[in-house]
């Protein structure tokens, strides 16, 4: 699948992807995200962490346009999310977080891979899209599950089948919301390489995670977020400061303030 | 044999029972493909709350008739029913994509507000309980030939938007983030698919009542998606089901009085359960013995089925 997508069909790398200038959210009074500037570049791995609540998933969905900004702005491919129809969604490929239980109606794993083929504008499916999906499915190691039903797969298959979903668009740009949560160790190391792949093929990745262990080996930067704003952005943190420390974070969210190890290690490791 | 042969062959040579007959088919086979949408979405109770609305609606059509002098009187009701319908509908879709518990309690107020409303209304109208109890329940031993037609264009409507526009209103219903993120009209989708629903509730009224046409719209699915693991065949499914049931119950009431609404409904519930009973009985225990409890696990240890023959020996 890797190779129907020649990399030099690629944006030049170092072009601007994705772009937030002082985007915030809000809900109601409470502010979700505060003022957040980022810049993420053509063929970069970017981790967004944070602890449950400091925005990370907020940032990519405001990013997607799923939620609206409340100030400021989110650009894709140099493009405002806000123009809706404008935005060339088609090079992108969403991996949103795993819902715990799947609809009642069931659908088949290739069926729901095929979502990701619809055309946008003539909203239908091209000829051909089958066995793209097919090949998307057998590219994350499913091929055989390809007419089972989604409720009847194991939780990391399902994941897999939401990458799938994602690949079978041949994206420049790959979004995954906490890939890693409630998948086991062979898959967790099998989506790793996978993504390894697609990054060396010159893929931009940005992945929201709990914390950077498994994957570490492909991220090259880090953007860690605490209530709402970016508190590091630079070198990953070291897999055990990250464990320790966002979990530390976790437990003690209440505790306002407060930094934990970790984050000072971060912020003493970008200053200059 | 030959007595219930004779009297099918006589009820069917009667232009109106072969209007109910028919209204029943075409009923039966578009309700399921919305319902279908609607369990996707974990809103199988939409069509039910439409239901409600739409009773104010018919009332307000029944009102506008009454003071027109429009002939007959009830010209405007269906009208005011699919009006009333498609607010609700749309209502009900914004409101439970917002929140969740003050959205809850908005939603019952609309439920509640748009029954007590309709009675009221019916009455004001110089409605009888008759024509009440044709409303929420069903009068499709009385289908006169317009109504046929509107039943007619609405499930062609119904049959185009849902079946023509399956992959993309598949795609919304199943996955509404991932759907936004590839650039699908989503909020256009949901729209059409609570405009569709609308349409099915208006359609349905005629066949089981207000208060049971979320019943046409779920039960097939809700039997279907025991059987099949495919979104594509529990629609297909649903909509064979949705016919066979609606023809059938009212054959049953063609040979014993009973209100054929009802019966349909208690015979799509009865189905239900037997489906529910068998694949309980039957299937699970195949599956515990072969199902490989940790399908992304490698095994450590393979055997060949003649070793597990001989350990079994």
């Amino acid at each position: 699948m890797n190779a129907s997508n020649p990399a030099a069909a690629r944006p030049a790398p170092g072009t601007p992807v994705i772009q937030a200038e002082h985007l915030s959210v809000a809900y109601d009074s409470a502010r979700v995200l505060s003022d957040v500037d980022l810049t993420i570049r053509s063929g970069e791995a970017v981790a967004l962490l944070g602890a449950n609540g400091s925005g990370k998933s907020t940032l990519m969905r405001t990013l997607l346009g799923i939620i609206p900004a409340t100030a400021g702005q989110a650009r894709i491919f140099g493009t405002p999310v806000s123009k809706g129809r404008a935005v060339p969604w088609e090079r992108i490929g969403y991996v949103p977080q795993r819902v715990a239980a799947p609809s009642g109606v069931p659908a088949t794993a290739v069926e729901v891979v095929l979502t990701g083929l619809l055309n946008r504008r003539t909203l239908r499916l091209h000829r051909g899209a089958r066995p793209r999906a097919l090949a998307a499915l057998e590219a994350v190691d499913l091929a055989g599950k390809a007419h089972t039903a989604l409720q009847h797969l194991s939780g990391g298959q399902q994941q897999r089948v939401a990458i799938a979903r994602a690949l079978v668009r041949q994206p420049d740009l790959l979004l995954l919301d906490e890939p890693m949560a409630g998948v086991d160790t062979p898959t967790q190391n099998t989506l790793v390489e996978l993504l390894s792949q697609l990054h060396h093929d010159g893929m931009t990745i940005v992945v929201v995670l709990h914390e950077v262990a498994g994957m570490s080996a492909i991220l090259q930067r880090a953007v860690v977020l605490r209530h709402g704003r970016i508190v590091h952005d630079g070198a990953p943190p070291l897999a055990a400061d990250a464990h320790a420390g966002l979990g530390h974070q976790h437990l003690h969210a209440d505790h306002g303030e407060e930094q934990t190890l970790a984050e000072e290690h971060l912020m003493q490791r970008s200053l200059p | 044999m030959n007595a219930w042969w004779e009297l099918m062959s006589t009820a069917l040579s009667s232009p109106l029972l072969q209007r109910s007959l028919l209204t029943a088919l075409v009923v039966g086979v578009s309700a399921p493909v919305v319902g279908t949408y609607l369990v996707q979405r974990r809103l199988s109770l939409l069509g039910d709350g439409v239901g409600h609305v739409a009773l104010t609606g018919v009332a307000m059509g029944w009102l506008v008739g009454a003071r027109t002098h429009a002939e007959p009187n009830d010209a405007y009701a269906v009208l005011g029913a699919v009006v009333a319908a498609v607010i609700g509908a749309i209502l009900i879709d914004v409101v439970s994509a917002r929140g969740r518990t003050s959205g809850d309690v908005a939603l019952a107020l609309l439920f509640y507000g748009g029954i007590a409303g309709g009675v009221v209304l019916i009455g004001v109208a110089g409605g009888t309980n008759a024509n009440l109890m044709g409303y929420l329940f069903g009068s499709l031993a009385t289908v006169s030939p317009s109504e046929l037609v509107t039943t007619m264009v609405g499930a062609a409507v119904i049959l185009v938007v849902g079946l023509g526009g399956r992959t993309v209103l598949f795609a919304v219903s199943q996955d509404e983030e991932f759907a936004r993120s590839a650039g699908l009209p989503v909020r256009v989708v949901n729209l059409a698919i609570a405009v569709v629903a609308a349409l099915t509730v208006t359609i349905a009224m005629r066949v089981v009542g207000l208060l049971l046409v979320s019943a046409l719209m779920i039960v097939p699915v809700a039997i279907a998606q025991q059987l099949t693991s495919s979104f594509r065949r529990t629609m297909t499914l649903a909509m064979g089901l949705g016919a066979l049931l609606c023809v059938g119950g009212l054959l049953i009431t063609f040979t014993q009085p009973l209100a054929p609404g009802a019966t349909i409904v208690v015979l799509a519930v009865t189905v239900y359960a037997g489906v529910a009973i068998v694949r309980t009985v039957v299937r699970p225990r195949r599956r515990h013995q072969h199902a490989d409890p940790h399908p992304d696990v490698p095994d450590d240890v393979s055997l060949s089925e003649q070793e597990v023959g001989q350990c079994n020996a």
